[in-house]
């Protein structure tokens, strides 16, 4: 037993031994990209993404986006120099409780600005350790107000839960005719909770009627909330949901005959929501950040880079089908591009200095900020599931009346 | 009355059907626990690899021929955990045991992980059960039917080959008394084999159908399932395999009432409140056998 | 024969003591200067939160050992106690300007005042919040000790497995109560605590000159709390948990009343997993009750056999390595290339399956983790070391001392 015991000691020694060994390396490796950065090679752009978990199907194709982005401009002209752009692609497995080490990993690589993360939980949970850092971050499609507010180092290029939520009860309303809505979220779930209270807000003030219900996490059998749903008389259902649930209810909605449009948010706009809709007589709607079709030349080179790789195939879900997503990261490396430029350095001080007065225009439209850091946008494009052909239909473009 | 039953014949449809497929996982733990005394914690595990597999298999296979792939693979899956990871600390306590169910338990969801990539994956549709059907006012998939029915048989099946055969004999024996079984001359580890064998058997069975009816894998999809199939046995009485089927019934329907009352956010702490308060008014279970502590 | 031997060993145990003295004032020296000192750079910046998010998984770990590995107790309601534990703390740390922010669904929650605020009013802002968050954090324990009580009465009369798994219940029906939107007031439902005090709060001032106790902070409460612990272990309370582990029947006959010497176990051990989640969620800077799933407790379960069950420096070498493996060294298997080389298999999600490959490798074959039951006590290395000069003269002898004398530090 003893000498078990020796052998354990002395194998977590070595272990440990050739652990300190490792990490001694990589730093290694970004001490001489820091020299290199200051000659002029390297700047280095963190993703703060989930590749696991919950929201790693999204996280997935937002970071292709942002990959795409890299392999269209992989240089990028700073104070006269042209540096390399480097990616350091970390996975935050869609929990606040790894944010913060996840967020330190980006930190310790010298990033001068992070681009991140999809699911807005996370995106708090990480945002004091970038504050404390002094590095900015740019939020790609984390719609939950708290996360820039109050926040002078979080930015964000998409619109906001406030907005999203009052757009859809609007939607609700004028396109659909809807006069009771049944609200469906996950418990324990920033992004569904939040959500689901604005539109309730908004729609009750349209004088729609709304009945709230949240299933626990890892629940698979909707039935009886759709049955509830049927019983409560619902015109509509409103299940701003992660991907992984939205495919049960789809596909169980269908099962069960309820012929009742189903109405979701941004997380809802994926190829695997159309996959389970496909060939069905499932009516989905979904407000998003782009709709297809919006810019042929950015959609053809994606589709080409994407099936040119069976990797990135089959991380956006076995098609080349584009998710807004997608286009986010894309529009948001270039506005990290933007920013570095417009800070004439690769500090991550200056960037976040530089930040507030960047404009782009890119593939999903006009990106300005304002003061408190989130992105001016007043339209979110509302699109259906073509059950048909397996592809997204361009609906209408939604704003909220003034 | 016939409204009330219009209005509400889906959940009670619905929790029929969950719970003929967690009395199906059901079993497997009250046949391990039965024999083992071990809460096989990685069941729910295993079940959700057969999902997997079948996702997989289908991409290259026909589907009659993955069926029966899914089920040779979850059978040998089990019968190979219990090899590696629990045969060799059968004379451990039963607090290493357990923890390596747990070990088990995260290592086969990491691995789905790794292979899934995290990616919630779609399970193909069955034909024959996937084929919608009219109940009355509900409708729903052919599966749905299916599940009690099938699950009724099954179990039937079994309860025969424990009472009559020569391998139920063996496992009751077992069961009872593990050293005295030995020196009767009963191969101790092929009963036990046998026994996660079928377990796993009608884990792949109660797969095929909860997957064709929740059409989506993802790398936790068989803990809660899991879970609640233990409460099911434990609730029925643990060791007896008609308990651990009337309990997956009652569990599922009760659940799916209770979601139907709109207390949706406490559906999954009902079933472990049932577990606490079976546990310390009954804890031998509605159907289970007194049993006295040895000392 | 122990008694015979101890005054021979008395020398060596206080050199033991004294070293250990030692390494601790160097431990928190070396923190200090981290905190202050020592320039940012890619070490210092992961280094910083391993070693926080370490001690935090000691503390938890160590507060389990005492349940599973000293009292035999097999529990798995770890991440409930740390959720209520997390949640007590941070509802009563955030400043009353940012209730309305936080509790935004809740028209601004219903306590308005946060204790380190309130504090801060009377003693300064420094003081206040030193100070609030170790009465916040005292709160935390506190509370999660009442419920552990109210659990205990009817579930710690269930038995090994069973406890398990009334355990787990436990923690999941606490998790669906903290979620639930009718007390969102409180606990702000499904959505995120933020704001509170966290440990870039704590700082000292002395003189005119201000310190940084950010990474001191959690060792310094996981310190008290684990010597606590260890003292309690030591004690006859500790010796009738060990009675109990070894022999319930037999414990019983010699009149040590089980059920109070569990509950006891039961509730100091869910005291100091509530001081862990609130230490947790100060790590953190936002708690959400979504994370605090049986898997944490599996988690925690795995470090504790890991570090051996029934060892305290065992679960605290564990939790160490496990943290620096898992969030710092080990990363590079997750992103596709190790040493410069492309490996296609390294992607996503291969560290844990390394990760739980090596777990089940040490539960079937080293399965009695790092330290088995014994500790690391420097007057052991020191006996150790003194025996390999020795000439072995009586073998035998030496080494029934020195199990005795382990099991005794």
């Amino acid at each position: 037993m003893k000498k078990i015991l020796a052998l354990l000691l002395a194998g977590c020694m070595a272990f440990a031994l050739c652990a300190c060994g490792t990490p001694a390396e990589p730093s290694g490796d970004t001490n001489t990209e820091g020299e290199a950065a200051a000659s002029g090679d390297t700047v280095v752009i963190g993703v703060f993404e989930p590749l696991s978990g919950d929201n790693g199907a999204g996280g997935k194709q937002e970071t292709l986006g942002i990959q795409y982005a890299n392999s269209v401009a992989p240089t990028v002209e700073i104070g006269g120099k042209t540096y390399n752009v480097k990616l350091e692609i970390v996975d935050n497995e869609s929990s606040p409780d790894k944010a913060v080490s996840a967020a330190n990993t980006l930190i310790s690589k010298n990033v001068s600005v992070v681009l991140g993360t999809y699911g807005s939980s996370v995106a708090i949970a990480a945002s004091d350790t970038f504050e404390q850092a002094g590095v900015p971050a740019i939020g790609v499609t984390c719609t939950n107000p708290q996360i820039t507010e109050g926040n002078e180092h979080y930015f964000r290029i998409c619109f906001l839960d406030p907005f999203q939520g009052t757009v859809l009860a609007n939607f609700a309303k004028d396109e659909l005719k809807a006069e009771k809505v049944y609200c469906l979220g996950q418990l324990g779930n920033d992004y569904d909770q939040g959500l689901m209270t604005y539109f309730q807000a908004a729609a009750e003030e349209l004088g729609m009627e709304c009945e709230v219900a949240s299933f626990p996490e890892n629940n698979s059998d909707f039935t009886s909330y759709l049955t509830s749903a049927k019983n409560f008389g619902a015109d509509v259902i409103f299940a701003p949901t992660s991907i992984s649930y939205a495919q049960l209810i789809v596909n169980q909605s269908v099962s069960q005959g309820i012929d009742v449009p189903l109405l979701a948010s941004d997380t809802w706009d994926s190829n695997m929501i159309l996959g389970a809709a496909q060939g069905t007589n499932a009516q989905v709607y979904v407000s998003t950040f782009y709709a297809e079709g919006g810019d042929p030349e950015f959609e053809k080179g994606f589709k080409e880079w994407i099936n040119s790789d069976p990797t990135n195939l089959s991380n956006n879900g076995g098609n080349d089908i584009i998710a807004a997503v997608s286009v986010m990261g894309y529009d948001a490396y270039f506005t990290a591009l933007e920013a570095l430029k417009a800070a004439g350095s690769t500090d991550s001080e200056a960037v976040m200095k530089a930040l507030p007065g960047v404009t782009y225009t890119g593939v999903s439209g006009e990106i300005s900020f304002n003061e408190t850091g989130d992105a001016n946008r007043d339209t979110a494009f509302i699109k259906t599931a073509n059950v048909n052909e397996n592809v997204w239909d361009f609906v209408t473009v939604q704003g909220v009346q003034k | 009355m016939s409204e009330f039953l219009a209005a509400n014949l889906p959940h009670l449809l619905s929790g029929i059907s969950v719970g003929g497929q967690y009395a199906l996982i059901a079993i497997g733990y009250t046949m391990v626990y039965g024999i083992l005394r071990l809460i096989n914690f990685a069941h729910g595990d295993v079940f959700m690899v057969a999902g997997l597999v079948m996702v997989y298999a289908t991409a290259s296979l026909p589907i009659y021929v993955s069926i029966i792939l899914v089920v040779v693979v979850t059978v040998a899956l089990g019968v190979l955990i219990e090899k590696v990871a629990y045969r060799p600390l059968r004379s451990a306590p039963r607090m290493s045991v357990m923890i390596s169910a747990i070990g088990v338990s995260y290592l086969l969801q990491n691995c789905a992980l790794y292979f899934t990539g995290g990616l919630p994956q779609i399970y193909p549709s069955i034909p024959f059960l996937s084929k919608q059907v009219q109940i009355g006012t509900a409708s729903t998939k052919m599966v749905t039917i299916i599940t009690p029915i099938l699950t009724v048989i099954l179990v039937i099946v079994l309860v025969m080959m424990i009472k009559k055969t020569k391998v139920g004999m063996a496992m009751r024996a077992v069961s009872r008394d593990f050293e005295t079984s030995e020196l009767m001359g009963i191969k101790i580890n092929n009963v036990i084999s046998m026994t996660f064998a079928i377990g796993c058997f009608l884990a792949a069975i109660g797969s095929l159908l909860y997957f064709t009816n929740y059409n989506s894998v993802i790398p936790t999809s068989g803990a809660m399932p899991g879970l609640k199939a233990f409460v099911a046995a434990v609730f029925g009485g643990i060791g007896s395999v008609p308990g651990a089927v009337v309990g997956a019934f009652v569990i599922g329907i009760c659940e799916n009432i209770i979601k139907g009352m709109g207390l949706t956010e406490f559906s999954d702490a009902f079933t472990f409140v049932l577990l606490i308060v079976i546990l310390l008014v009954k804890p031998t279970g509605i159907f289970g056998e007194k049993s006295t502590d040895k000392v | 024969m122990g008694k015979r031997l101890k005054p021979a060993v008395a020398p060596e145990k206080k050199i033991g003591t004294l070293i250990a003295i030692v390494l601790l004032a160097a431990l928190y020296v070396f923190l200090f200067l981290l905190d202050n000192a020592l320039p940012t750079n890619s070490t210092t910046t992961m280094l910083i939160p391993v070693l926080k998010k370490g001690a935090i998984y000691a503390l938890v770990c160590v507060s389990m050992n005492l349940l599973n590995g000293f009292t035999g107790l097999f529990s798995l309601g770890q991440a409930g106690f740390m959720l209520i534990g997390a949640y007590v703390f941070a509802i009563f740390s955030i400043p009353a300007d940012q209730h309305n922010s936080v509790y935004q669904y809740f028209d601004g929650g219903a306590i308005q005042f946060s204790i380190p605020e309130s504090l801060g009013r009377l003693l300064g802002e420094n003081a206040g919040n030193f100070w609030g968050a170790i009465i916040c954090i005292l709160i935390a324990g506190a509370v999660s000790a009442i419920f552990a009580a109210l659990i205990g009465i009817p579930v710690l009369r269930l038995k090994s497995d069973y406890l398990a798994i009334a355990t787990l219940g436990f923690a999941e029906i606490i998790r669906a109560i903290f979620q639930w939107n009718g007390l969102g007031k409180i606990t702000n439902g499904s959505n995120l605590l933020r704001k509170y005090t966290n440990f870039h709060d704590i700082k000292i001032q002395i003189g005119g000159t201000i310190f940084q106790l950010d990474t001191i902070f959690p060792f310094f409460i996981a310190t008290l709390s684990i010597l606590t612990i260890v003292l309690l272990v030591n004690s006859s309370y500790g010796r009738a948990f060990k009675s109990i582990r070894d022999d319930e029947v037999a414990a019983e006959a010699m009149g040590i009343n089980l059920f109070k010497h569990k509950m006891l176990s039961f509730v100091i051990s869910s005291f100091y997993a509530g001081v862990g989640g609130a230490l947790l969620a100060m790590f953190q800077t936002t708690i959400q009750a979504a994370p605090f799933r049986s898997t944490m407790t599996y988690e925690i379960l795995l470090i504790v056999v890991i570090g051996g069950i029934g060892s305290i420096t065992g679960s605290c070498i564990a939790s160490f390595l496990y943290i620096a493996c898992s969030e710092w060294w080990l990363r590079f298997l997750d992103s596709g290339s190790f040493l410069g080389m492309e490996v296609s298999f390294f992607r996503d999600g291969f560290r844990k399956v390394v990760f739980s490959v090596v777990i089940m490798i040490i539960v079937l074959f080293f399965s009695r983790g790092i330290m088995g039951d014994k500790e690391l006590s420097f007057a052991g290395i020191i006996r150790k070391i003194r025996k390999r000069r020795q000439v072995k003269a009586v073998p035998a002898d030496g080494e029934i001392q020195e199990k005795e004398d382990e099991s005794h530090e």
